[in-house]
């Protein structure tokens, strides 16, 4: 038997507009660019839900409608949620409709898609919480499988996230971590048989998150017999195949045109063709197949670059300077009470500040590599880092007030005044 | 069998007085070590022995220097030419620029008829003259390498007819024409209405052997905490000394403890004097004069940045030396170095906002500072002159033995 799970990661940053040093002390709207860059979060929401949420939303439910035994899963980033509210509610409808079917699951993650977790972890379970709540709010579900920011994971971050009761987690099934065992198997943490690991079968996912499209692959044009005769090739050797990949992929990373939408419409039913093939949600198969064995991850993985590991986010001076700066403000940030600052703090946590300001590709010319609105990796730094030291102003304000007010405070209770 | 390259070019570093020579030299060393025999023709005031450049090129066997008496100087312009040479009567040179262009061209004729080579090879529009004399004369394939052009002399104020005239004729004649970036490309197609195919980009270059003594830092202008920023160039329109002034006093409302050094000298120097006096930031700008060689590499090392505003910058050599120095730079986005440094900050000149912005930036996060500085200087590091000179040597190749691929 051989169960294909899919995963969609559903996530758009707040990024921040063009934002001067002259900037700070007079605007605090850093996220609303108004002009025709690719700052502008509610210009490119509205493209990419034309292009590929709405349109791939629609393929979903037509195949669950046809096919009984399709299914599908889904990690929503809060800030994707809040700027689907904001700027096309029409597709927090239409992933509503999904999930109503009953056989498509939403899993956990940050609400803010952040690296909180290598920071703090206070601050990480905070925000695991607010996402649980806004998932249960719009979609009247409650996560119960977990996956981090960018597929992040560390044997540190399974004990965490099974304290906060979660059954499973996805990762990637990178090679460093596997060696010469299978992604196509459910794992266990080390010394932990309660928390099961789902890993990324990367090579049949990137195959169509990456490679769709590519006349330089052999394999071109990909079409869905030929990948569902993949995907049979692991029955006898495996329990699952993890696909799982960028929701974008669907009509914005591979264009209408490739056929992307075609591939996707006809795949459950060439999979479904072979009689031992059937779909899984992640808790699913953290249901129905044991863990085979222990895998230890002392370092960090994730799904981004060859390297599959952080240095897409914390590999220069500039990154982790702005790490630094972000989490140092952490305290004063939470006790001044403020919602608006910590929002816009937390806002300024996404993992895609901080991707805008890698340079591993930058010299080759090999840009494109890195999906960027900015024309540099110094040109996000700069922005992030000018609003950075207008929110360190609005901490100013606030502790001079509190402190103004505690004089008054103190002066009407004297005793001259008693 | 070896390549032959009858060459119009300017003065070497370090009687240099900009960019052009010390590209003319970079190039030709280059073009040496490709093997290309190169016969160097220059303008010198007093036709003195070529001894110092033959110094130069001790290592390198196949060039030799021939020096023309000529009171030719780059970045001479017709006014400043008519200043200094015409009211000498009888003088030895011609009356007016263009008349000395003129005699240049005719010793050019003399030299091209007496010397054997294969392909002529002309820097900038003082010596397109002298280039297309010697093709007349010895009917051999003309390149013209284009270091900048009317358009950037002038930041598009002014146009000498004559001079435009001049380089747009040259370049109609010639086989090739070298840009030194895809921006002048642009304008030489734009302005000058030169088919593009007849244009190739031949990026300058910077070779890291010229940069390897050891020079400190000027710690008294980094005294008591002093952050500095550094401009060099000419003092005239075309280098934007002036947004450099005004960008300073809005980086000085964040950063009072910071130097602006101005160092070079030109046209402007009184007025940009004056600028800073009116802005009142005049003992936060220091006005260097002219510098050149170790003192000018000591000051890219005592730099925290070195911004290069040009209106209108062709290609532009000095980003790469600071860079090279180890110091980031901040480049007009009008300018062809920035079409090859990717490390660096870059905004339109007349942005003096932005400019203050990145400044601003540069000296509050060293992590920024050390950043560009580390990943620029690694860049720089494969921008060499050999790779110029290479991209020259087959244009040589594709003009001599493929001719019917040319018209």
């Amino acid at each position: 038997m051989t169960s294909t799970c899919f995963y969609f990661q559903v996530h758009q940053p707040f990024r921040i507009k063009r934002y001067r040093i002259f900037d700070v002390g007079n605007d605090r709207d850093y996220f609303g660019d108004q002009s025709e860059r690719d700052t502008n979060n509610a210009k490119v929401f509205r493209k990419v839900a034309e292009k590929c949420y709405l349109p791939a939303n629609r393929t979903l439910l037509e195949l669950l409608e046809q096919h009984p035994e399709f299914k599908v899963s889904f990690s929503f980033s809060g800030v994707f949620l809040e700027q689907a509210a904001l700027y096309a509610p029409e597709v927090i409808e239409s992933f509503q409709r999904l999930v109503a079917t009953g056989r498509v699951e939403v899993l956990g993650e940050t609400y803010y898609h952040s690296l909180s977790f290598l920071h703090s972890r206070d601050e990480f379970r905070a925000q695991v919480n607010l996402h649980r709540k806004k998932i249960q709010e719009l979609f009247g579900v409650t996560p119960t499988v977990f996956r981090n920011t960018e597929l992040i994971y560390h044997n540190d971050l399974a004990q965490e996230v099974e304290a906060m009761g979660y059954k499973g987690i996805l990762a990637e099934g990178a090679d460093h971590i596997l060696g010469w065992r299978s992604p196509n198997f459910l794992y266990n943490p080390p010394g932990s048989t309660k928390t099961k690991l789902l890993l990324k079968n990367y090579r049949l996912s990137d195959d169509i998150a990456f490679r769709f499209s590519s006349r330089e692959w052999a394999e071109y044009p990909l079409t869905a017999p030929k990948f569902a005769s993949w995907v049979n090739e692991t029955n006898g050797n495996g329990n699952v195949v993890n696909l799982f990949m960028d929701y974008e992929t669907f009509g914005e990373h591979q264009w209408e045109d490739t056929g992307i939408f075609w591939f996707l419409r006809s795949l459950p039913e060439e999979i479904l063709r072979h009689p031992d093939n059937d779909f899984v949600t992640p808790s699913e198969a953290i249901d129905r197949y044991d863990a085979v064995a222990e895998i230890d991850v002392p370092h960090y993985v994730s799904w981004a670059d060859v390297e599959r590991d952080l240095s897409a986010w914390l590999s220069n001076p500039i990154q982790h300077d702005a790490m630094r700066a972000i989490y140092a403000v952490e305290h004063e940030v939470l006790e001044s009470g403020d919602a608006h600052l910590i929002h816009d703090w937390r806002k300024l946590q996404t993992s895609d500040h901080f991707y805008y300001m890698c340079t591993k590709w930058f010299t080759d010319g090999d840009v494109h590599k890195y999906f960027s609105p900015y024309d540099s990796p110094y040109e996000a730094f700069i922005a992030y880092m000018n609003v950075l030291r207008d929110l360190r102003l609005r901490l100013d304000i606030i502790k001079q007030n509190r402190a103004a007010a505690v004089g008054v405070a103190q002066l009407i209770s004297s005793p001259a005044y008693a | 069998m070896s390549i032959k390259v009858l060459m119009f070019g300017w003065e070497f570093p370090p009687h240099n007085s900009g960019g052009l020579g010390t590209a003319c030299f970079g190039l030709t060393r280059a073009l040496a070590r490709e093997d290309v025999e190169v016969l160097f023709v220059l303008p010198k005031r007093v036709a003195v022995t070529a001894e110092y450049a033959r110094l130069l090129f001790a290592d390198e066997g196949t060039i030799r220097i021939q020096e023309v008496a000529s009171s030719l100087t780059p970045y001479v312009t017709a006014s400043r030419y008519s200043e200094e040479f015409g009211r000498i009567g009888d003088s030895l040179y011609g009356p007016t620029l263009f008349d000395e262009v003129r005699r240049y061209a005719l010793r050019a004729r003399e030299i091209a008829a007496r010397e054997q080579f294969d392909i002529i090879h002309a820097h900038d529009w003082l010596s397109f003259l002298a280039g297309l004399a010697a093709k007349e004369v010895s009917g051999k394939p003309l390149v013209l390498h284009m270091h900048a052009t009317e358009f950037d002399r002038t930041g598009g104020q002014g146009v000498n007819s004559d001079v435009y005239a001049i380089e747009q004729r040259a370049m109609q004649a010639a086989d090739k024409i070298i840009a030194v970036s895809n921006y002048t490309k642009q304008k030489i197609v734009e302005q000058y209405g030169i088919h593009p195919e007849k244009v190739s980009v031949v990026h300058n270059g910077i070779d890291v052997e010229d940069y390897t003594h050891q020079i400190e830092r000027l710690e008294t202008l980094r005294a008591n905490g002093n952050k500095v920023v550094l401009f060099t160039g000419r003092l005239t329109v075309q280098k934007g000394p002036e947004y450099f002034i005004r960008a300073a006093k809005r980086v000085l409302y964040f950063c009072p403890n910071t130097l602006f050094v101005i160092a070079g000298s030109g046209d402007m120097e009184y007025r940009l004097m004056q600028e800073a006096a009116s802005l009142g930031i005049s003992d936060r700008v220091l006005f260097v004069g002219f510098v050149r060689g170790a003192e000018l590499d000591a000051l890219y090392r005592t730099a925290d940045l070195f911004v290069m505003p040009s209106v209108s910058e062709p290609f532009g050599i000095t980003p790469l030396e600071s860079v090279i120095n180890g110091t980031p730079v901040l480049l007009s986005k009008q300018s062809g170095v920035a079409e090859v440094l990717t490390h660096a900050l870059k905004a339109d000149f007349w942005d003096t906002d932005e400019l203050a912005n990145k400044m601003v930036s540069v000296l509050e996060h060293d992590a920024l500072q050390s950043t560009l500085s580390s990943y620029g200087s690694a860049e720089v590091h494969g921008l060499t002159w050999k790779r110029a000179a290479e991209k020259c040597v087959s244009i040589y190749h594709d003009l001599l033995f493929a001719p019917a691929l040319v018209s």
